[in-house]
């Protein structure tokens, strides 16, 4: 398991991470979600020690990083799948960095099996399209059959088959009980693939749970209506204490109140309904929900917002970028 | 496909020990022998120095025997034969040293690299000396190379060198050593600057842009001897008075040791540097 305790990291005036505290548990994938800039690249760099923090730390089962005996067979972590010398071939590549682990050359070919790339395994990578880059970049990760999983934006710029493998690897390495922690600013993808979330902002942690629990929690759940009556059941939806507010086609959209309830007004009323159906939330506006607050705390509105954000912050810290490049792909 | 062949039974043989130097010694060694540029670079290095040195052997030869005898001055047919190496040898080797480290940040390869080895003294150590190991080792068959073949086309003035000549064998081996210690140079000016440019030409300031600007000041004959780069010279000179600046120097070790303490100073600094900054 990965712990994050208070880490906290500085570049000249930037915050680009502040006290983050979270656990990484092994058996699922976890989801590290949050806007770009938000921090998740440098979270992950500080965890595998190619950042040094400016306070806090992070373990992996309670060692740091660097001090594991073979790291490789305890984390696998992919970055940045471009980060490989393109007059290297894929074999050679891979062999380099078993070498520094002591791991056998059979390895090699083993990982190259089965992330496709046999057949190319002779190749120099920079001839590789993305997607290959980004297969290599995890049958990396593989060679030493690590329990640990870390995958940084893996399904950037990969096609639909790219990314149903990756998404279908990364579920298959938690089933077998590694711990896979996977970030991402695509909230439809981790709706798909991650069982647990880390949501940041800005640095900061914004939710930690599971996704169901993220969705139901940060997001009011609302019904959409189609009525040719829509005004009258407007007023007898304010008046029962709801919010109806206009949506696509004719349509009301009816928050505070549940399908039932609003079933129940508009017999009452004798409102003819063509369409009632409960609008689950989907992650993607469980996240915008979240993130709001912090658009909104940046352009000085005020509301009841919970959102910790600190008196007295400058106002180009709340923009919330990283070190520039340090994401290594902005 | 892939999700079902990830696991059979134990993967990998039980670990014992730790990840260290070895292991990340062979993968520099992999590193250095697997891109074709090391193959080009190394084999321009070696055409390049036997060449020039075989070239400016054969037009001394040519001018000496065109050089009525009572005006025929000494020359150092040892230090002629390796001029080439050390000249422009040292330029294609320091751009060889640099790439070892500034190619990683240029790839981002390095950041590959720390998170299979995170502790980051075992790969700068790996690094210099798998680098150093290289060229040294091509560094001595240029040497030797330029040496016999320079000395072959000298042997019409009478004037050629062997190896059992006076300082000779200390001239050759200390030539690979000069060229082996710039490039291992660049490589720790590679660990400060971070940057391919920039740092070799920051090596190409120190050996051949400093020389010529201490040369313009009127300190230069007490400058000289503290010039990295004035190692070339003393370490393969067999004929000391053939040198109009010799006298200026320390003697051949000593000048050598000047560069070796500078190297070792940048080395130092640029392992400090490599250690605690953000990769």
């Amino acid at each position: 398991m990965i712990e994050v305790r208070g880490l906290t990291k500085r570049y000249g005036e930037t915050t680009a991470v502040r006290d983050l505290s979270f656990d990484v548990m092994p058996g699922r994938v976890t989801g590290f979600l949050g806007p770009n800039g938000a921090g998740k690249t440098t979270t992950m760099r500080l965890i595998l020690g190619l950042d040094y923090p400016d306070a806090g730390a992070a373990t992996i089962d309670g060692k740091q990083y660097a001090h594991l005996a073979y790291p490789m067979r305890e984390v696998g972590a992919l970055l940045d799948a471009r980060a490989v010398h393109g007059g290297r071939s894929a074999y050679n590549h891979l062999l380099c960095l078993a070498q520094t682990n002591n791991l056998p050359r059979r390895r090699v070919g083993e990982v190259l099996e089965m992330v496709g790339l046999t057949e190319v395994a002779r190749r120099r990578t920079r001839g590789f399209s993305l997607g290959m880059a980004q297969r290599l970049g995890i049958a990396a990760t593989l060679l030493g059959d690590p329990k640990v999983i870390m995958f940084d934006e893996p399904i950037n710029g990969l096609d639909p088959e790219g990314i149903l493998w990756i998404r279908n690897l990364m579920k298959a390495l938690a089933a077998e009980g590694r711990t896979v922690f996977v970030s991402s600013h695509l909230m439809s993808e981790m709706q798909n693939t991650a069982d647990y979330l880390i949501v940041i902002g800005r640095g900061r942690l914004l939710a930690d749970c599971t996704t169901e629990e993220f969705i139901t929690r940060s997001s009011v759940p609302t019904v959409q209506v189609a009525t040719p009556q829509a005004d009258q059941l407007a007023k007898a939806v304010a008046k029962e204490g709801g919010t109806a507010v206009s949506g696509d086609n004719g349509t009301l959209i009816v928050s505070g109140l549940t399908a039932g309830q609003v079933g129940a007004l508009a017999l009452e009323h004798g409102v003819r309904l063509e369409e009632l159906t409960v609008v689950r939330a989907s992650l993607e506006e469980a996240f915008m929900e979240l993130t709001t607050d912090t658009v909104e705390y940046r352009a000085g509105a005020e509301g009841a917002h919970s959102q910790p954000a600190g008196p007295g912050r400058p106002p180009q810290e709340l923009a919330g970028h990283g070190r520039p490049g340090s994401d290594g792909r902005s | 496909m892939a999700t079902t062949t990830i696991r059979q039974g134990p993967v990998l043989p039980a670990p014992s020990g730790r990840a260290g130097f070895g292991g990340t010694l062979r993968s520099e060694f992999t590193k250095i022998g697997s891109v074709r540029s090391t193959y080009w670079t190394l084999l321009m290095l070696f055409a390049v120095s036997v060449g020039i040195g075989a070239g400016i052997s054969g037009l001394s030869a040519n001018s000496w025997s065109n050089t009525p005898p009572a005006d025929r001055t000494p020359f150092d047919a040892t230090q002629i034969s390796l001029a080439g190496l050390l000249v422009l040898g040292q330029l294609v080797i320091v751009v060889l040293g640099a790439l070892v480290l500034s190619g990683e940040y240029s790839t981002g390869m390095i950041r590959t690299s720390l998170i299979a080895m995170p502790r980051r003294i075992v790969i700068y150590a790996a690094k210099a000396a798998a680098f150093t190991a290289v060229a040294l080792v091509v560094s001595l068959v240029t040497a030797f190379t330029a040496f016999f073949l320079g000395q072959a086309l000298l042997a019409s003035t009478h004037q050629s060198a062997t190896l059992a000549g006076p300082d000779v064998l200390r001239a050759v081996i200390g030539s690979a050593l000069y060229i082996t210690l710039c490039g291992l140079f660049a490589f720790a000016a590679a660990a400060i600057i971070r940057n391919s440019a920039a740092t070799i030409t920051a090596m190409i300031g120190l050996l051949f842009v400093l020389p010529v600007l201490v040369n313009w000041t009127p300190w230069h004959n007490d400058l000289v001897r503290w010039l990295p780069s004035s190692a070339a010279r003393a370490i393969s000179a067999t004929v000391w008075n053939a040198g109009p600046q010799n006298a200026h120097l320390f003697f051949p070790w000593g000048q050598f040791a000047v560069l070796a303490a500078c190297t070792a100073v940048v080395l130092v600094v640029g392992g400090i540097l490599f250690l605690k900054r953000d990769a």
